[in-house]
């Protein structure tokens, strides 16, 4: 949900109720209603899987940065230590591998942090200085939103409305 | 949904039967082991004698070590008394009969770790009011039973073959004048002798068992009457075990396998044993569970308990590979002959026949279960979690073999039939003593307080 600027696209749910919205879920989407997405003010078990929506691949791409630390950090020392001026360091070989375990294991560690919070803030549209885009401002207190897009339906804007009211919600906007 | 939803925890109760088919297979197995260790002693006996030239070039070596302790040379008598595995002691012969001790020791070290990490296991659960583990913790409950057999083995190795497992208890080490003196050892006297060693061993064995009975007896008594009063008194075992357990595994560690090389130390060494029985321990408990769950039995626990097992197993896996390697690099990096000694023994020394196994132990306890169990999805798979769970125990019995072996036995080891009698026999009694226990209460703790949550239990 890249832009939410006042469309008129979406009608919003409000739900009171945290089991509520999460049966909620699956009666609007029994009836046909594609949902876009739920926004709650803390996370709710089970509330990802009845939604849908697909596993992150987030942990791929920590692994991929991981093995790129790795190799970084190696392809360093190594230029360092082995071939651009090789040192001995207490009378062992140049190519000391157990003592660069730990710089790689550090390398490591680090690239797979920064890189994984760097694709977290892009693929969440993320950056310094960026206006928060708040459907609700009650979902960061004690409201559960459930948000449909009208445009990706095929059913009208009354029967969203009335599937929302039927299951539930305590109030249904549009914005 | 999983078909949990309808369980109601206050009345199902849910026996595992011991069947005479098992019991029967397990003591054929048992038997086997037996048999095979027979040979393996009469190959041994038989093989011992076209062995002489390296067992005499290892004793030439001990007399050279020996004699070099004796003249003050320490640093040189570190090296060469430890190249020569502080075995035979000057003056003796070597017997082909101390590779059986050795595994006999080996094994009861082993799996009294196993064992102990059951208690562990549910004491840690208790003391961090744990909820997804009560489903579970039936199982590591019935483990320390296994202590009534690998504890009085301990002693009686000790107690009447000693001197074959440790280089401290040689004749005449601590006697100033006699012919086998040994400075370095007789410094370390005031810890390493025999009382003191049978006091800590029948002292924290003792706690650790009438710890054990406390808690079985709270659990069952638990399982009658319901409420959270015993949960609190079961929270407070936790906690006292916990503490025991932190001072004496520390102190087992020194005094069953670190004082074997008795002229080395590592200040390392009681968490490295440590965190290679932990990881043993939580293999074996969801390998029990994996195989309940395949007989039928503990429906209720699904992949999302697996799930953290396998979490536990590979961190742990983790943990151990970072005590094992800060030991490794802190003395390479130093260098210190008497400290590395150690490593060579196992690299290079013995005509590198200890040199596979080192490669195995990596492999097996770091490399293999890291890779295995990475994906969320294998920590959630049953053939996933067993592959990992034979890496982690046939390797860390390889780390164990690591451990106790270079030092009896030096150029004498190897992997042979005793080894594979041995670890049989031991395996076996295990399996039959733990399913036992375990026919002795309902599989699920169908009073603990925290059932509900484990029950819904969701990651």
């Amino acid at each position: 949900m890249k832009t939410m600027s006042s469309t008129n696209n979406y009608i919003l749910g409000v739900y009171d109720d945290e089991d509520e919205v999460l049966h909620a879920v699956s009666e609007v989407k029994s009836k046909g209603i594609k949902i876009e997405e739920v926004y709650t003010p803390f996370p709710i078990h089970g509330l990802d899987t009845a939604l849908g929506h697909p596993r992150t691949r987030l942990p791929i791409a920590a692994f991929m940065f991981g093995c790129l630390g790795l190799v970084c950090a190696q392809a360093l020392i190594n230029y360092t230590m082995v071939f651009d001026w090789p040192m001995i360091i207490g009378g062992k070989d140049f190519f000391a591998l157990p003592d660069w375990i730990p710089i790689t294991f550090e390398g490591t560690v680090l690239f797979t942090a920064f890189g994984l919070v760097t694709t977290f803030c892009i693929s969440n549209d993320l950056y310094p200085g960026k206006k928060p885009e708040i459907l609700d401002i009650r979902i960061t207190d004690d409201r559960f939103v459930m948000a449909i897009n009208v445009d990706k339906n095929k059913k009208s804007a009354a029967d969203i409305k009335k599937a929302l009211k039927d299951s539930g919600a305590v109030e249904v906007n549009v914005k | 949904m999983a078909g949990h939803s309808h369980f109601s925890p206050a009345n199902v109760e849910e026996h595992f039967e011991f069947s005479s088919e098992g019991k029967k297979r397990i003591i054929y197995g048992f038997i086997a082991g037996i048999v095979a260790l027979i040979i393996g002693i009469y190959l041994l006996s038989k093989g011992e004698s076209g062995g002489h030239e390296v067992a005499a070039a290892g004793h030439e070596a001990a007399n050279a070590g020996h004699e070099a302790n004796a003249a003050g040379h320490e640093a040189a008598g570190h090296l060469s008394g430890g190249a020569a595995s502080h075995q035979p002691a000057a003056g003796e012969h070597y017997d082909w009969t101390n590779r059986i001790w050795a595994n006999v020791w080996l094994n009861a070290v082993f799996f009294t770790g196993i064992s102990v990490i059951g208690m562990f296991f549910v004491s840690l659960q208790y003391l961090a009011k744990a909820g997804w583990s009560s489903v579970l913790k039936r199982v590591p409950e019935a483990f320390p039973k296994f202590l009534y057999v690998t504890l009085p083995i301990l002693l009686a190795v000790f107690f009447f073959k000693g001197d074959v497992i440790f280089h401290w208890m040689h004749h005449g080490v601590t006697e100033v004048g006699s012919e086998n003196y040994d400075k370095i050892i007789a410094g370390k006297s005031g810890y390493l002798n025999k009382p003191f060693f049978i006091a800590r061993l029948i002292g924290f064995g003792a706690i650790w068992l009438i710890l054990w009975n406390m808690l079985r007896k709270k659990s069952l008594e638990e399982d009658l009457v319901g409420g959270t009063e015993i949960f609190t008194k079961l929270v407070r075992i936790g906690v006292a075990f916990i503490v025991i357990f932190g001072l004496s595994s520390s102190m087992f560690a020194w005094d069953w396998v670190m004082s074997i090389d008795t002229h080395w130390f590592s200040t390392m060494f009681g968490w490295y044993m440590f965190s290679s029985w932990h990881v043993t321990g939580l293999a074996i408990i969801t390998l029990t569970v994996l195989l309940l769950k395949d007989k039928g039995y503990m429906s209720y626990v699904n992949e999302n308990h697996l799930h953290d097992l396998g979490k536990f197993m590979f961190a742990f896996s983790i943990f151990w590979s970072y005590v094992w390697f800060s030991q490794f690099l802190l003395i390479y990096y130093a260098n210190f002959p008497e400290e590395t000694i150690y490593f060579l023994e196992r690299w290079e020394g013995h005509n590198k026949i200890y040199k596979t196994s080192e490669i195995l132990n990596i492999l097996f306890n770091f490399l293999f279960p890291f890779l295995v169990l990475m994906t969320r999805d294998a920590k959630r798979t049953r053939i996933f979690l067993k592959i990992a769970c034979f890496f982690i125990i046939s390797g860390h019995y390889i780390d164990f073999y690591q451990m106790i072996m270079p030092g009896v036995v030096g150029p004498h080891g190897g992997y042979g039939l005793v080894e594979f009698g041995m670890l049989t026999a031991f395996s076996c009694a295990f399996i039959y003593v733990i399913s036992d226990e375990l026919t002795k209460a309902s599989l699920v703790a169908k009073n603990h307080p925290f059932l509900p949550e484990a029950l819904h239990h969701d990651i």
